[in-house]
């Protein structure tokens, strides 16, 4: 299945926790201070372990093929300072924009843009998740 | 703390990377693509070993930049993946101030910053604002 521009998933909850937040430092090799005790806030590429919370049904379907597949890009947008912990997000993904482009060796390049909005219970922006994913062209004679 | 274009951070290594921190990185965020952990899987379908996730050498480089420009400061990051990386890799990140824009709520100032692996070859490179207070 593909998901055509305009298509948004359904949103859900994500409550940015102190634990999570801590893991993640220690993932990224960071002993900074700004990532610990109960105001902690969250490194610059946290928001992406939103997926943990997302339930069935949250996720657009970019519809290329798993074995072409590349992340391209990845931006994350802040609208003022970073989430802490403690905070509850609302998050809900949405395909902006597809695109293609000649392949290097033939064929079509396919991408997709996947933004992620993740909004305080005020329903105000907070931050945004910019994706691109690109399908590699086909290997010519491959079916 | 940087306030001038063509200031550079001092530069610092991660590595030698290891299956290990790998898998870490896959707990933290829940990517849990087995090419990043299961050796077998990964040899099975072409690669010389199992890979690091994009997003953790981003995580890296952003871990850097937040040091070096302050977590809380953080605006935008945007990365390109480039070059895929691999156990025992080392990634030198590096980073230059290469705009700054005073205003009411701070001084903007914007960074290029990327993960280089020993090779020379630049794993992620990226693009970063973070908005400094003005009174420090």
């Amino acid at each position: 299945m593909t998901s055509p521009v305009g298509t948004r998933g359904a949103d859900y909850e994500m409550v940015v926790e102190r634990g999570k937040i801590a893991e993640f430092a220690a993932a990224m090799q960071s002993r900074n201070p700004a990532y610990a005790g109960p105001d902690a806030v969250v490194p610059p590429t946290f928001l992406i372990s939103s997926a943990l919370w997302a339930p069935d049904g949250a996720a657009v379907e970019h519809g290329f093929d798993r074995r072409r597949l590349l992340h391209g890009e990845q931006e994350f947008i802040f609208h003022g300072p970073p989430p802490r912990a403690g905070q509850t997000l609302r998050v809900s993904e949405q395909i902006v924009d597809r695109y293609e482009k000649p392949g290097k060796k033939g064929g079509l390049m396919r991408f997709a843009v996947v933004v992620t909005e993740y909004r305080g219970e005020d329903g105000a922006l907070i931050a945004e998740a910019r994706k691109t994913l690109i399908e590699t062209a086909p290997r010519a004679g491959a079916s | 703390m940087p306030v001038e274009v063509g200031e550079k951070a001092e530069a610092r290594e991660y590595g030698p990377l290891t299956t290990r921190m790998f898998v870490r990185y896959a707990g933290a965020s829940g990517d849990f693509n087995p090419m990043h952990y299961d050796d077998p899987l990964a040899r099975a379908a072409g690669y010389p070993s199992v890979f690091s996730q994009g997003m953790h050498s981003a995580a890296l480089l952003a871990s850097f930049a937040a040091d070096w420009l302050g977590a809380e400061n953080v605006r935008r990051f945007a990365v390109r993946f480039r070059e895929q990386v691999w156990p025992d890799d080392v990634l030198t990140c590096s980073g230059e101030i290469t705009a700054v824009s005073q205003n009411e709520s701070g001084c903007l100032v914007t960074a290029e910053l990327s993960a280089t692996r020993q090779t020379g070859g630049i794993a992620v490179s990226a693009i970063a604002d973070f908005l400094l207070p003005l009174f420090r």
